[in-house]
């Protein structure tokens, strides 16, 4: 994100000047308007050719012809029944919705945009209007009196628009009283659109990249071995201490998958460096893997299909590598991915054994089956049995208040062992209010592959309930680190942060560990991981 | 439109029966023929979309988890809010069933000057939902009086609660006040909050017409137009030993309440009332969050096209080997 970019987006007062009222014309009456910085751009060729996927052409959301298969129609409509016959969650979902209004207002994006049609229950209708149509009788008796609505490329147009601003966060679920989730609906209108060659390149990119080199930035296994000793150099120049990087390495104890983003692009990177700091100290018998060198899942962004195809590569090169169990590192969607969907779709992993923390004897009886450890879970074990020498007044220039990351609140429920972690490595810690933090978090604006700078006018409207809890707590706390546990947070919350709570910058939680980690052998600390004077070294480095 | 056209629907719902019973004198269709076929329509239609929703599959598991997971023993898991076992399950299904957890939750946020949000609770809707649900089951279950001789216990023990005040002669029940008062609430909302107006369909409204105009022919025939409740009772009897009789003064308006239930019993099965039954099947609701400590079987699980480890070798190992990483083939 450049600051350009951000500089061309009006004052706040000025681009918040919505109205959540909704316009005189009725919903169905009211075509889609592709407005620029509201959409992200359409899936390459190459990138739909890769994956086998059906119609790959170059095309634009504001053609008026998106050369779709001539038989279109038929295929959404037998998409549709398909995924109807397959998913409860779907035929449950199009059918018992009361239309209560209580999830209107709980939307990220309705909230930053007032475009009524973000509202999750009016971004379900889209599709239920087609459903009660084709499918129900109260619809082909009744028609537009039914709320049923013939299927046209006009209501294809609109899927496509608002199907893409829905990060999938599932925080209308929480406060649905039949849990209707709009991320089903969602995933479930993504898959049907993908079915007429009609996805994002965001997504389908980092997908097809994922799908041949194995992480979704395309980085290459001596790409991948030259970033990761790189870190362990900067890491070696801030501590003293040489710090092994061990990939590919068979009959090592455990396999240790991250998302892409933490070896990327900063700040990820030195929650990266964080990670092989505290693995270090801890003598732990691990390895990295350049095949399955992706944790991050954009197939839950594209369909249930894809998620199968990517997730496929961590169970398979545990075991090839022959490891006792999975660590995973801070991510939000790989975390659902693992949590709900891993076991089912690529185990059972009865080739691996339970997990069993090697420093502590601690066993992982909530991942006895799926055999993969969140490293919050793993760390806050460790800082439990006192495992850790930490110095937390090594983070005293940081003010931090905590983002609960969408999936690992409302897919996963990882809420304490975080803030324990946090609690342990930082001396000032500040919550934000209770309506935007755990289950009732706020997302970043830019998940579910919608974290493209081409959408950033929508990002920034996603992201301004986020924005503007970190402004509360920075100006009531003097907060200046906004702490998250996932990649995507990590690139997406910086832009949110700069344009609503400027001066907040955004950390991963193992980068404060690894600050506050007092290793064996190691000189004395002037800087932390990003290269600034530790508190109290100020004076010298002048 | 949605909301002209069902006060329109009940009106000739209503003029329907005034004509077949005061001209045709069918009372004999209004009274028996129509409230059996409702029943039938009611207990098929309801096993129909049950059936179809339970015969689908659920392929993944996938709670909505609203507190903490179970990890370690030191750190306190949530069982009601995020599950991890079937009594976990239960619970939180209770709570939502019963009392309308998720919709207690309900916050309502303002956008103000500067610009900030504030978040508000707002339990309205949530109080006048479970006003108007809790309120219509026990007027059901007080409706049994006129289909059991004798009366069982439970029957007198609610009426007796219900109609506690003893205002007026006979007793008005509390029921009857709060039943209408919660749907009149919850039209109103729907007809003031701009947002809601402009999301609600004929299928929002007519319920509510529907279920607000049995409420008030129902208070109507206790209070103001006397109908000779033991020629009711006599129908209802009838009807329920499937020995069906149609006796004289039983009056109008009962043929307009009994024709009313009898609409609401037919069109519940195909209608968003059947969120009735799918709150009990919603996934996102009523699976354990457990999955990394329990297999979940998706029963269409099919095999997909991976890039295999093999594959991704070969296309690396040169450069592999150059950079001294490990690989199988040499």
């Amino acid at each position: 994100m450049s600051e350009s970019e951000l500089s061309n987006v009006p004052k706040p007062d000025e681009f918040m000047a919505i109205d959540h009222k909704p316009p005189k014309s009725g919903w169905m009456e009211t075509p889609v308007d592709f407005k620029p910085g509201n959409y992200c751009f359409p899936a390459k060729a190459k990138n739909l050719k890769i994956l086998d996927m059906p119609n790959p052409r170059e095309w634009s959301p504001t053609d008026e012809d998106w050369k779709l298969p001539e038989n279109w129609k038929e295929i959404i409509i037998e998409g549709i029944r398909e995924r109807l016959d397959k998913y409860r969650s779907f035929r449950i979902f199009m059918d018992i919705c009361v239309r209560c209004g209580a999830c209107a207002d709980k939307c990220h994006f309705f909230i930053g945009s007032g475009d009524p049609k973000n509202m999750p229950v009016l971004r379900a209708e889209l599709l239920r209007s087609v459903y009660r149509n084709d499918f129900t009788m109260a619809g082909k008796i009744l028609g537009r009196l039914a709320g049923a609505r013939e299927l046209t490329i006009d209501v294809i147009k609109e899927w496509f628009y608002y199907f893409y601003q829905c990060t999938e966060c599932r925080r209308c679920s929480v406060f649905c009283p039949y849990g209707i989730d709009t991320a089903e609906i969602t995933m479930m209108g993504r898959e049907l659109l993908h079915l007429l060659g009609l996805g994002i390149n965001w997504a389908m990119e980092p997908v097809a990249n994922c799908f041949m080199t194995g992480n979704h930035l395309g980085i290459q296994p001596h790409g991948f071995k030259e970033t990761l000793e790189f870190f362990a150099e900067d890491a070696e120049e801030i501590t003293g201490v040489k710090i092994e990087v061990p990939i590919n390495k068979k009959g090592a104890e455990i396999l240790f998958v991250v998302p892409s983003g933490d070896y990327f692009g900063d700040p990820g990177t030195f929650t990266c460096t964080g990670y092989m700091m505290l693995f270090h100290e801890l003598g732990l018998d691990y390895t990295w893997s350049t095949f399955a060198s992706e944790g991050g899942n954009f197939g839950l962004f594209t369909s249930h299909e894809m998620i199968k195809r990517l997730n496929a590569k961590i169970y398979a090169e545990a075991k090839r590598l022959g490891v006792k169990w999975i660590l995973g590192g801070e991510c939000g969607h790989m975390w659902r991915v693992v949590n709900q969907y891993m076991d089912t779709m690529n185990g059972p992993a009865d080739f691996l054994e339970e997990p069993v923390s090697p420093i502590t004897g601690t066993k992982f009886e909530n991942a006895k089956s799926t055999k993969m450890v969140h490293i919050m879970e793993f760390t806050a074990d460790l800082i439990k049995h006192n495992k850790l020498r930490l110095d937390p007044s090594r983070n005293d220039n940081y003010i931090v208040t905590f983002h609960d990351s969408c999936n690992p609140a409302r897919a996963m429920g990882i809420l304490e062992e975080p803030r324990d972690v946090i609690k342990n490595v930082c001396n000032h810690f500040y919550e934000m209010p209770e309506n935007t933090i755990r289950e009732q978090t706020f997302c970043c604006g830019g998940g579910a592959g919608l974290g493209t700078d081409e959408n950033m006018d929508m990002r920034l409207r996603g992201g301004f309930a986020r924005g503007n809890a970190v402004r509360y707590v920075q100006e009531k706390h003097g907060v200046n680190r906004l702490a998250c546990m996932c990649a995507i947070d990590r690139a997406t919350l910086i832009p949110v942060c700069d344009y609503w709570a400027p001066g907040v910058e955004v950390t991963g939680i193992h980068e404060m560990v690894a600050n506050a980690l007092i290793m064996r052998g190691e000189t004395e600390r002037e800087t932390d991981l990003r290269g600034e004077p530790l508190p109290g070294k100020e004076e010298k480095d002048e | 439109m949605g909301l002209w056209f069902s006060l329109f629907s009940i009106v000739i719902l209503v003029l329907l029966v005034v004509g077949g019973v005061e001209v045709f004198s069918w009372d004999s269709l209004f009274g028996v023929l129509i409230p059996y076929a409702a029943f039938v329509i009611f207990l098929i239609g309801i096993i129909y979309r049950v059936g179809k929703w339970a015969k689908t599959p659920v392929p993944f598991r996938i709670p909505t988890t609203c507190g903490q997971h179970k990890s370690h023993p030191w750190i306190k898991a949530n069982n009601l809010e995020s599950p991890y076992n079937s009594l976990g399950v239960i619970g939180r299904m209770a709570l939502e069933v019963l009392f309308f957890r998720s919709l207690f939750r309900n916050t309502r946020v303002e956008l103000m000057d500067g610009p900030r949000l504030v978040y508000g609770g707002t339990k309205w809707l949530w109080a006048a939902g479970l006003a108007f649900h809790w309120s219509f089951l026990f007027i059901v279950i007080r409706h049994l009086r006129f289909f059991t001789e004798p009366v069982p216990f439970f029957v007198n023990l609610l009426e007796g609660m219900d109609g506690l005040f003893e205002i007026s002669v006979p007793t008005f029940y509390l029921t009857d006040i709060v039943i209408i008062s919660a749907v009149t609430y919850l039209f109103l909302r729907r007809v003031v909050i701009p947002q809601l107006r402009y999301i609600s369909l004929a299928a929002d409204y007519f319920p509510l017409f529907l279920i607000l105009s049995i409420a008030i022919t129902g208070v109507l025939m206790r209070h103001f137009y006397k109908v000779d409740i033991l020629s009711v009772k006599e129908l209802a009897t009838g009807l329920s030993t499937l020995n069906p009789v149609t006796p004289e003064g039983v009056g109008l308006l009962f043929y307009i309440h009994l024709f009313l239930v009898s609409i609401l019993l037919m069109y519940l099965p195909f209608s968003k009332l059947m969120h009735m039954g799918g709150v009990f099947l919603s996934p996102t609701r009523n699976m354990a969050n457990n999955n990394r400590m329990v297999r979940h079987v998706n029963p269409w699980n099919y095999p997909v096209k991976v890039h295999t480890y093999e594959e991704y070798e070969d296309d690396f190992r040169v450069k592999m080997k150059n950079a001294g990483l490990p690989v199988e083939k040499e």
